[in-house]
């Protein structure tokens, strides 16, 4: 399959689809590590979390129509204040599903996957009944269109660099949180163990539910950077969360740096396979070989050792 | 002379400890409402899509085995109902495309879809199917070796719970992108469609309808008996103490994962046999039956009918597909909502479904009601802890009726090697 091409052209296709892949792989990113938080710390499964993601897209589009009608001359920044505005309410709408059913399932972590499940069934209903089944897209503001050619053959999409930039941050953002953080020191201590935790004086509960908050955030920006380089429908957020599942759990649950070694690993494999096979048997490929993968390994690429 | 009745006690023994006190009476109501009740009030078309929902109860039985009995969460039971209805639409479709009625085809004689995609050739994997006995055996064999592959992979080396969850649901999902991927060999999106005869019976008449119906039903029996054996002999009571404490099952000198490979595998078989029965009653099969939205549907009736009761199951199944065909087809919108509200308060409030209701609060009024009536009677009066329900007591000697058949739920285990 590779002898169609001139070395000079593979390189190109290589570059391109790895660029392609980055961005795939930006958003499994921002998907997963919200997804791996929550997993990792209280073992829930959070299946309605690609519905948050897409509540964050229907934020962004709801805020790029404000701006384009009442504040035109800002429409150049909008996207930083629907990220904001999606961070919140996502992360709102988590600690009141927290709240109001998922604490009460914690010592049931196959139920929880059946509750959100049912969750996100709902909130599909809702964004049809609000937003029509159609797909929305947003415009983007003037400086993020366009692409940077790096060579002849190769061209940068500009948007697709900014949506990286922001995982980046974000990813960055999430570290210093987990890891220098006070408030991130007492996750990592319920995460390990959460009995000596509570005995410690953390209060657990309260950690739960801000870390649920938090993800379900995460997911809200995820969805607001989704719309750059996609269109949102209903039912989109459905089709990322099996691929993110297996992101998390590729990963090693609990392990951030797992989680992003492996969203790597699979978005690039996928965009570069999808290139040379049909985009189907690519992500079939994929999905089988992470499935092989985790029946040898079954605890995942960076599994943390912790004494239970 | 002696061993004959030493046998006959032993059967009369065992037959109490598959069907204790009111077992054999749930079994006698469901089957009377499945095999008399039903078809007696509903037209054909009605009749017929009760068939299909309980093509369903298959796989919510077999899930009451691997996840309320087991603890193992499968969410891509679609898969094996998949593969056994499309083996049965395989063998089927070969039949409805022979040379003579797609002469039209540029290559006459294989599957009008094949044609569509410039396929000229009979693939390999097509050719047993020509055969009803190959057909019948690969219905079970296929998804069951499949679930035995995946089974063997996962629980030989512990992994269970959520991870096992996620890892079947990615495997449906794989399933159906391969399936609507290799469109000149599945059908694609479509399925398999446009089939109409088995071994020259017309399987779309009413009459084959009801016969179909009938065949579904006996099935079912089939798997019920198959369960409630399952559910009661040691290998049930040992998946309950493995719900309950793996390791301990495990440090007692048991082998874990067999029994949950086992387990796993009936559960397969069970939905397989639904999704062939479901391609015969339905008269197609497509991925829309494979995915990971039907297939954690399919645990939804499962819970629904009550996770850790067999005929709940059934009952669960009937109910939730009902709902679903009168919901879709009057309120299209409140359809998802209703539905993902029974998601959400199944879990939440009813944890043991239709079943546990009965328990807490039906059965206890119904025996209330019934010590009444009895007390009413000048009978001789019963001590008052007997279960009306109970089937007539075989004649046995004192020393066998003086046995106990304790029903666990529980996580405890009551010894188990005799």
């Amino acid at each position: 399959m590779f002898s169609d091409y001139t070395s000079a052209e593979l390189l190109s296709i290589f570059a391109m689809q790895g660029f392609a892949g980055l961005i795939l792989f930006s958003v499994f990113v921002l998907m997963a590590l919200g997804l791996a938080i929550i997993f990792g710390q209280m073992g829930v499964i959070n299946m309605a979390h690609g519905e948050f993601m897409i509540l964050g897209a229907y934020v962004t589009y709801l805020i790029s129509n404000l701006f384009a009608t009442y504040l035109p001359s800002l429409f150049g920044i909008y996207f930083f204040i629907a990220m904001i505005i999606s961070f919140v309410a996502a992360g709102a709408l988590g600690a009141l599903v927290e709240w109001s059913f998922i604490r009460f399932l914690y010592q049931r972590p196959l139920d929880t996957l059946l509750a959100t499940w049912g969750l996100s069934l709902i909130l599909q209903q809702v964004y049809r009944s609000v937003f029509g089944a159609r797909e929305v897209g947003v415009t983007l503001p003037d400086w993020l269109m366009g692409s940077i050619p790096l060579t002849e053959t190769i061209e940068l999409p500009i948007n697709g660099m900014f949506v990286m930039g922001l995982t980046l941050t974000i990813a960055v953002a999430v570290y210093l949180l987990m890891y220098k953080s006070r408030w991130g020191c007492q996750v990592r201590a319920v995460v390990q163990n959460r009995p000596m935790a509570a005995a410690v004086g953390i209060n657990t509960a309260r950690i739960d539910r801000i870390t649920f908050a938090l993800g379900c955030g995460i997911a809200g920006v995820a969805g607001s950077a989704f719309t750059m380089i996609g269109s949102t429908g209903p039912t989109a957020g459905q089709l990322y969360i099996v691929d993110t599942f297996l992101v998390v759990v590729f990963g090693g649950a609990a392990s951030l740096l797992g989680t992003i070694a492996s969203a790597f690993t699979i978005s690039q494999a996928q965009s570069t396979m999808e290139f040379f096979l049909s985009g189907s048997m690519a992500k079939v490929l994929t999905l089988l070989t992470v499935v092989i993968i985790l029946m040898i390994r079954p605890q995942g690429l960076f599994a943390m050792k912790v004494r239970k | 002379m002696s061993l004959n009745t030493r046998s006959l006690k032993t059967s009369m023994h065992s037959i109490k400890t598959v069907f204790p006190k009111g077992d054999l009476f749930y079994l006698a109501v469901l089957a009377l409402f499945l095999g008399v009740l039903l078809p007696m009030t509903l037209d054909i078309f009605r009749l017929n899509m009760v068939g299909k929902y309980l093509t369903y109860a298959f796989v919510a039985v077999g899930l009451v085995l691997c996840w309320g009995y087991g603890g193992i969460l499968s969410l891509g039971q679609g898969v094996f109902f998949g593969l056994g209805g499309y083996c049965m639409a395989m063998f089927l479709k070969l039949e409805s495309s022979d040379p003579e009625s797609t002469k039209i085809q540029s290559t006459p004689g294989i599957p009008d879809f094949m044609d569509w995609n410039q396929i000229t050739e009979l693939p390999w994997f097509w050719e047993p199917f020509y055969s009803l006995p190959f057909t019948i055996i690969a219905i079970i064999a296929v998804p069951t070796i499949f679930a035995y592959i995946i089974a063997v992979a996962m629980f030989k080396r512990r992994v269970g719970g959520v991870y096992f969850a996620i890892i079947t649901q990615a495997i449906a999902s794989i399933l159906t992108i391969l399936i609507i991927g290799q469109q000149g060999y599945t059908g694609g999106v479509n399925g398999i469609t446009d089939l109409r005869t088995l071994l020259g019976w017309d399987i779309r008449t009413d009459s084959a309808k009801y016969v179909l119906y009938y065949v579904n039903f006996v099935c079912l029996m089939a798997c019920l008996l198959i369960a409630q054996f399952v559910r009661k002999s040691k290998l049930g009571r040992l998946l309950v103490a493995m719900r309950g404490r793996e390791d301990r099952v495990r440090f007692s000198g048991y082998d874990v994962s067999s029994f949950k490979i086992f387990v796993f595998c009936l559960g397969a078989a069970f939905s397989a046999i639904g999704g062939a029965m479901f391609t015969l009653q339905v008269g197609f099969m497509s991925p829309s039956f494979v995915g990971i939205v039907p297939s954690i549907e399919m645990v939804i009736f499962c819970a629904v009918g009550g996770r850790l009761s067999i005929f709940g199951a059934v009952y669960g199944a009937l109910l939730v597909n009902w709902a679903k065909t009168t919901f879709s087809e009057s309120f299209p919108e409140l359809w998802l909502f209703a539905m993902g509200a029974l998601f959400i308060g199944v879990v939440m409030a009813f944890p043991s479904g239709l079943a546990g209701i009965y328990k807490s609060h039906v059965e206890p009024f119904i025996l209330r009601s019934w010590q009444k009536l009895k007390q009413a009677k000048p009978q001789p009066p019963e001590p008052p802890t007997s279960v009306p329900e109970k089937a007539p007591p075989p004649k046995t000697t004192p020393q066998n009726a003086a046995q106990p058949h304790p029903i666990v739920l529980t996580g405890s285990i009551s010894p188990v090697g005799k």
